[in-house]
């Protein structure tokens, strides 16, 4: 009886596990396949699409054929999102030192349900906020359309706060006691554990909370794309309209007939954008993996 | 990021189990011989959505073996999946000759309803009429500024749809002659584009007929208004035909609903009401080359 059900548990649990593992290849591959056929397919130097910002896919052949540069839209989600990162990590490890040193009674009975309610806000209400609130109130206040860079990161920022807020508590809550207890009896103040002894020692957890922040960020679309009023040009300005790779791809990706380089080029972005957060996962790893060395 | 197609990915499959189950139930039902049975999908525009959704249930209504489902998704989703034989209907905002990539020849267009469409400017703004000219400068970016086409001085923001939509390429084709636009707020929803135009000072875009509303000023173009009489004589050029295309001539309850879409039931009633003129009201026909006759 036992065996059964242990031989049960295990041929579920590594069931489970295979069918993720197959679900991510079979994604992997499916986006490589479309969005590599804008290159082996229809031709287009990998050049021409990562750093040209003339994006012409129905341009007639007689006035010079189609053209798909994304370097705006990639620009775009960079500075969007970093901005964002920017705005949101400081505010994020003090929220966590208030919830973890500070005043862990209100931190981790008022502030922390806060944040938890943040992160489960869909993306579309913060969009819609954005969208009604922010964006006149950027236009009348500090001037151009109100749909910017401004309203995108601001709305990103807020996004992203849980994220890094809660990566931070966990990796507050994993020091050792002692420590704390050791900084005070060498006579540091409050002020000067957390910041000699507390947040180097949970460097690692806060890094990775911001990285994943960025990659939530970089990978936002709606909300984003309901501020940024999606003009294909690199901004100027924080005040300048900008789009980013994810409204790209979703304010076209219904009219464009599959198999077509128009529809080629999105995939090819969504394939970018793949990239870049196996990038992000990568950096995670290795800021864990450096520190698991170090200690 | 793959929100959006994993939920196309599911209502698909839950598209194929109902096609399955309403199988099953015809297979059971089939006795009487000259009643209309089978599955209809209709994928594509989701301009003409409400309207084929709203005369698919009436159609069911009236023949209980018949299965509808209408889906949104685009006209390129739309031409796609008829071409693929993936849809029995594929809606389309503009002739499928239009679209590159989708081969025409294969496909049999039915045309259904006219849709207008006016350009429009934020309510704030004194102007009501422009000249084709001065249209083709205002969405080229060679004049930025009202008061250059007689306005006040105010500096013109103008609001697009994404590249890819209906709407941009007909008006694109019958309102600007084919100019380029220049660089704009873009917008892949024709509510968002009313909402930006009302509140942003010195907003231009363009809307069909069935968005406008007091929130936005429709303008004049030539002096002519923009509007279901002027668009049936051929006076407002901007209008677009709205399709729906089968592979190769349709059949059985296909065409059946096909011809019911052009009846009274639908043309008389659903057609105005959904904002569309009615494509038995059109004095002129025009080809996909826009030619008039």
């Amino acid at each position: 009886m036992k065996i059964t059900s242990d031989t049960t548990g295990r041929v579920l649990s590594t069931g489970a596990a295979l069918v993720t593992i197959l679900l991510t290849l079979a994604i992997i591959v499916f986006i490589a396949t479309k969005g590599l056929s804008t290159f082996i397919i229809n031709g287009v130097p990998v050049k021409d699409f990562l750093f040209s910002t003339n994006w012409f896919p129905d341009r007639p052949l007689e006035e010079g054929g189609p053209q798909v540069g994304v370097l705006a839209f990639m620009l775009g989600s960079i500075i969007v999102s970093l901005l964002a990162v920017l705005v949101s990590a400081p505010l994020s490890v003090a929220c966590a030192v208030f919830i973890r040193e500070i005043a862990p009674f209100w931190g981790q009975r008022v502030l922390q349900p806060a944040i938890e309610i943040l992160a489960g806000i869909p993306s579309v209400v913060y969009g819609y906020i954005g969208l009604s609130l922010l964006v006149p109130f950027i236009r009348e206040h500090l001037g151009g359309l109100g749909f910017s860079v401004l309203a995108g990161f601001l709305v990103l920022s807020v996004m992203i706060l849980p994220t890094i807020v809660s990566m931070s508590v966990d990796s507050l809550r994993a020091l050792p006691q002692e420590w704390k207890e050791a900084a005070y009896a060498l006579g540091s103040t409050r002020w000067q554990t957390i910041r000699i002894v507390l947040l180097p020692a949970a460097r690692s957890g806060i890094i990775t909370g911001v990285v994943l922040g960025l990659a939530r960020a970089f990978g936002e679309a709606l909300a984003v794309q309901m501020v940024i009023g999606n003009t294909r040009k690199i901004p100027g300005s924080i005040l300048d309209p900008v789009i980013t790779l994810t409204s790209a791809i979703t304010m076209d990706m219904g009219n464009t007939p599959m198999g077509s380089l128009w529809s080629n080029s999105l995939w090819s972005m969504g394939l970018l954008l793949l990239f870049i957060s196996c990038l992000f996962i990568l950096v995670v790893r290795f800021v864990v993996q450096r520190s698991e060395m170090s200690q | 990021m793959l929100n959006k197609s994993k939920l196309v990915a599911v209502v698909l499959c839950l598209g194929a189990l109902l096609a399955v189950a309403g199988c099953g139930e015809n297979d059971a039902k089939a006795t009487a011989e000259n009643k209309l049975s089978g599955n209809i999908t209709a994928v594509g525009s989701t301009a003409l959505q409400p309207l084929v959704e709203q005369a698919a249930n009436q159609f069911m209504g009236g023949n209980p073996d018949v299965r509808i489902v209408v889906q949104g998704g685009g006209s390129g989703t739309g031409l796609t999946q008829v071409v693929q034989g993936a849809a029995n209907i594929g809606n389309s905002d503009i002739f499928a000759d239009e679209k590159n990539g989708i081969d025409a020849a294969q496909l049999v267009d039915h045309q259904i309803c006219v849709a207008g469409m006016a350009a429009v400017i934020n309510p704030n703004l004194n102007i009501d009429n422009l000249t084709k000219q001065q249209l083709v400068d205002v969405f080229s970016g060679k004049v930025t500024n009202w008061k250059e086409v007689g306005g006040q001085d105010q500096k013109i923001v103008l609001v697009n749809r994404t590249k890819s939509s209906g709407t941009r390429a007909t008006f694109k084709k019958y309102a600007l002659g084919g100019v380029e636009e220049a660089t704009g707020l873009e917008e892949d929803a024709s509510g968002n584009v009313r909402k930006i135009v009302k509140e942003t000072p010195g907003a231009i875009g363009y809307l069909a007929l069935a968005y406008l509303n007091s929130d936005v000023k429709a303008i004049k173009l030539d002096g002519v208004e923009p509007n279901k009489e002027n668009i049936a004589i051929g006076k407002y050029p901007v209008w677009a035909y709205e399709h729906c295309y089968t592979l190769g001539n349709p059949t059985g309850a296909t065409d059946a609903f096909l011809n019911y879409l052009l009846t009274d039931d639908v043309q008389k009633t659903l057609v105005p009401q959904l904002g569309y003129i009615p494509v038995t009201e059109m004095q002129i026909t025009r080809d996909a080359a826009g030619n008039v006759k």
